[in-house]
Parts: C-alpha cells; sequence; structure tokens
C-alpha cells in the first residue's frame, strides 16, 4: 500500500478504485461502503471478504486463524451485524455497509469497547480482539444493558487462546455502563 | 482456499431449475453458504457454477399461510430467531434456531440451505421432524410436498430430485395442550446427540396422548423412532414416567448411533435416553393447561 496513511487506511486504503489483476475468469463489479467511505471494485465469485479486505484493500485487522467460522477472528460487520468474512464471498457485500476494527474509532477516539477492552486487560496477543470488539458492539447496539449470561451467549462463537474469558467479559460490562452514563448526560 | 467457479443469479425458481437442469453436477445451489463453502475450501468438492438463490424474491418469508406457518427456505437463522409469529407459536422451534451454531453462521446460514445440506451434525431437521413438517421443493414446471421424514436419505444426501430445489418448510401448528422440547449435548463446535420431542396430554392433563420422537446428530441422518413413541401414548403421566428410560432405550437403539470423534455408539445411544427422559418432564410441564406451554396456549 506505500505510503498509506493510518486514517486512509481506516477509510479501506487510497484507491477509490481497486480492480482485480485477474483476467480469466467472471468479474462482478460491487460498490460497497467500507468504514463509510464509499468503494467501487471489480471481485471474482470466488473471491473471499476477508482476502479482499485484508490484501486488496490493506486492513488487517480481521484476522484468519481457523478459517471454518468458528473462531471469530476474521468477524467484520456487515450492515452491522457481524459475519465470519473468511467463508463470506466478496460479491454479498455489493450494496452493504461493511464496518472492520479500524473503522469504530470515531475523529481519533476510540470507542468506550476499545477503552474499556484497554483499562480492563481484555486483551494480551490481540489477535482475537477485533472479532471480540465488533461482535461486543453488535450485542451493545441491540442489548445496551446486558448480563454477565447474555453476554457469554452472544459471545460464545469468538474464541480467545490467551486472555481469558473473564477479563473479556468485565471489558464489555464496564463499556456498557460508560455507554450507558454517557447517553443518559445527553 | 477456493478454486475459481462461475456465478449465476437467477431471479425465479424456473431459472434456478433450469440452470441445475442444463448444468447437472457441474452446478450446485448456493444460498448462505456456510455449510457449502466449507467443504469447497477444503478442497472436498469443486463446482464449476454456484447458483445463487437469494435473488428469487419471496422466499425468505416467514408466515401464517391457511392456519400454516410458512418459512421461507432463505429465512436466516437469526431471522427466524427473532420473529414474532414463531416466539408466539413454536417457541421451541426459535429456542432452537437461537443455539444454531454462533451468531455469524445464524445472520447467513439458511434454514433452506441448512436442511439441503443434510450435514448429520444440525439441529432443525430433527425438530421439524417432531413437528410434523412438510418440505415443499420446486422445479420448473411442478412443486411437492415432502414429508420431513422422507427428506432425508443419507449423510449429506436428500431426496431432492437434481433440477429440485427446496424452497419453503410447512409446519402445522400446535394442537392444544401440546409442547415440543428439543435437548442436544455436544463438546465439539457442533452437536453431538439431538433429541426432539412433541408432546400432547389429554384435557385434563393426566395422560399422554400423543408423542413423536426424533433423534439427530448421532448417525447419517435425523431419524424418527416411533417404536419409542406408541411406549409412551395413551398412558398415563406415572406410567409414562416409568417407561420413558426404556423409551429412551428404544430411541438410542434405533438411532442409528455411529462411533465417530463426537463419541462412541454406547455413549451416543446413553446420551439419548438422558436427553429424552429430560425433554419429557420439559415438555409435560409446558403442554399441562396453564402450563408455559406452547399449543396450550393458543389451543
Amino acid at each position: 500500500m506505500g505510503n498509506v496513511s493510518q486514517e486512509e487506511r481506516a477509510r479501506g486504503g487510497c484507491m477509490a478504485k481497486v480492480t482485480s489483476k485477474r483476467v480469466k475468469g467472471q468479474l462482478i463489479p460491487i460498490s460497497l461502503t467500507i468504514n463509510g467511505t464509499l468503494h467501487e471494485i471489480d471481485v471474482e465469485p470466488h473471491e473471499l471478504l476477508l482476502d479482499v479486505i485484508r490484501d486488496r484493500l490493506g486492513l488487517t485487522g480481521a484476522k484468519r486463524s481457523c478459517d471454518v467460522q468458528v473462531c471469530g477472528a476474521c468477524t467484520l460487520l456487515l450492515d452491522g451485524r457481524p459475519v465470519s468474512s473468511c467463508t463470506l464471498l466478496a460479491f454479498e457485500a455489493r450494496g452493504r455497509e461493511v464496518m472492520t476494527i479500524e473503522g469504530l474509532a470515531q475523529n481519533g477516539k476510540l470507542h468506550p469497547l476499545q477503552e474499556a477492552f484497554i483499562e480492563h486487560g481484555g486483551f494480551q496477543c490481540g489477535f482475537c480482539t477485533p472479532g471480540m470488539i465488533l461482535t461486543a458492539k453488535t450485542l451493545l447496539d441491540e442489548n445496551p444493558d446486558p448480563t454477565e449470561e447474555e453476554i457469554i451467549n452472544f459471545m460464545q462463537g469468538n474464541i480467545c487462546r490467551c486472555t481469558g474469558y473473564k477479563k473479556i467479559i468485565e471489558s464489555i460490562l464496564a463499556a456498557a455502563k460508560k455507554m450507558k452514563a454517557s447517553s443518559s448526560r445527553i | 482456499m477456493l478454486k475459481r467457479f462461475r456465478l449465476e443469479e437467477p431471479e425465479s425458481v424456473k431459472d434456478a431449475s433450469d440452470f441445475l437442469a442444463r448444468h447437472g453436477e457441474s452446478a450446485r445451489v448456493y444460498a448462505g453458504g456456510t455449510e457449502l463453502l466449507l467443504v469447497m475450501k477444503e478442497g472436498l468438492i469443486q463446482y464449476e457454477r454456484l447458483i445463487n438463490i437469494k435473488n428469487i424474491a419471496g422466499l425468505d418469508e416467514v408466515k401464517l399461510d391457511d392456519g400454516v406457518i410458512h418459512l421461507g427456505a432463505l429465512a436466516t437463522h437469526c431471522k427466524l430467531a427473532s420473529s414474532t409469529l414463531l416466539q408466539e407459536r413454536l417457541p421451541a422451534f426459535v429456542r432452537m434456531e437461537k443455539n444454531v451454531a454462533n451468531i455469524r453462521v445464524r445472520e447467513v446460514g439458511t434454514l433452506g440451505g441448512n436442511l439441503s445440506f443434510a450435514e448429520p451434525h444440525a439441529d432443525p431437521g430433527t425438530v421439524l421432524m417432531v413437528l410434523g413438517a412438510k418440505l415443499v421443493a420446486g422445479k420448473s414446471s411442478s412443486r411437492r410436498e415432502i414429508p420431513v421424514e422422507k427428506f432425508f436419505v443419507d449423510a449429506y444426501e436428500t431426496c431432492l430430485e437434481a433440477d429440485e430445489i427446496l424452497t419453503g418448510i410447512r409446519v402445522p401448528l400446535l394442537p392444544s395442550h401440546s409442547a415440543v422440547a428439543y435437548l442436544k449435548f455436544g463438546y465439539l463446535e457442533r452437536p453431538s446427540v439431538g433429541v426432539a420431542l412433541f408432546l400432547a396430554v389429554d384435557g385434563g392433563g393426566k395422560s399422554i396422548a400423543d408423542a413423536r420422537i426424533a433423534v439427530g446428530c448421532v448417525g447419517p441422518a435425523p431419524k424418527r423412532i416411533e417404536e419409542a413413541e406408541s411406549l409412551l401414548k395413551g398412558k398415563g403421566f406415572d406410567e409414562a414416567s416409568r417407561l420413558i428410560s426404556k423409551a429412551g432405550e428404544i430411541a438410542g437403539d434405533a438411532s442409528q448411533a455411529i462411533s465417530d470423534l463426537h463419541g462412541s455408539q454406547d455413549y451416543k445411544e446413553h446420551i439419548v435416553q438422558v436427553l429424552l427422559k429430560r425433554a419429557f418432564h420439559q415438555a409435560y410441564g409446558q403442554c399441562q393447561p396453564g402450563g408455559k406451554g406452547q399449543g396450550g396456549l393458543h389451543g
């Protein structure tokens, strides 16, 4: 990606139009919004959203790990809902809004979930963290005041191998509390 | 990695069926892709064409249609889990849907895809079997209804013809004083054992008017176990409670359990027995007059 600034990276790279280099096969022109920026790209039917986002657009927050929709490291939000981008064909994102972890902070300010994960030690190696935070965002968007049990149930498809789940649950509970307090102030 | 394939996007069942007829085994219907893409990524199976049926209008509807609940084949697990109609009429089905795989799979995966792929370690087929559901299959010039019991032929194999597409699932409303329980057990990412029970009691709630039992995940396909059902039908609650262990034993024996990564045949048969007993008490409690029931609320 050369000298792509952090800000450009968060918008999905500096290129407004990314064209597939492949010449054979079928190309599907799609337009999609990634972290608020509209992109028009051509994808082949077999291309996976994770590969397009990571390799063609340079957004490496989502990770390939289990590759079978079990671990949650590749989680992205599609129209606000979590999906496994490792097993989602890229053309499925046409006309839709994709959010990656790079698009969560607004104007340089971290999202309350990101702050809470830092404050409460919700990550160690960080590999699962983008997926954890995006899934937790979906949970808090639909249920701003979840119980611990509801968090465990909702997050059970996101696997962490080093932090341990206690700190993650604490982080989500803390973020919910913070978001609730700030919304009641408005 | 996925190998290259071409994508077709028909806008009618007829066009989709025509594609299937024209391309034969080199083409496959694609909906959510949560099962299909996994085996294609592994290189276990390859198709030259995937036929995306999600552009066919109306195939994801969930509605009450002429006294029957119609579940569109393209309804995702999330859509089914959050349907107010289903929450009211088929709460056991909603509970099952809420626990399919994980939130990401439920968001994308469809009920029709789950059934058509016929992966043995899946929940919906087992529950639909005790609900007395019929699957609607369509092709260019005709449509037919298939009882769930006849739909599953073997692991990954259904009775759908090469140019047929599953378009919907029709579930009769539960009668009064009845309930459904579905219990599953597993420690891997997919369920190892699933037991579904439909129970109806007589007006006074003292005896078992009807029972349907199905076992899934343990063998090649979900299986209805009528021998175990007949042991319970017409019995008083106390007698049925005494017989439920025997019914569980019969269900385990008849379930065609196999030894695999999920456990030995004996182990799975034992779990079937345990789950059926629990399902019996859960369903019985719910179908009592005034119980937190299902059919009982709407009878």
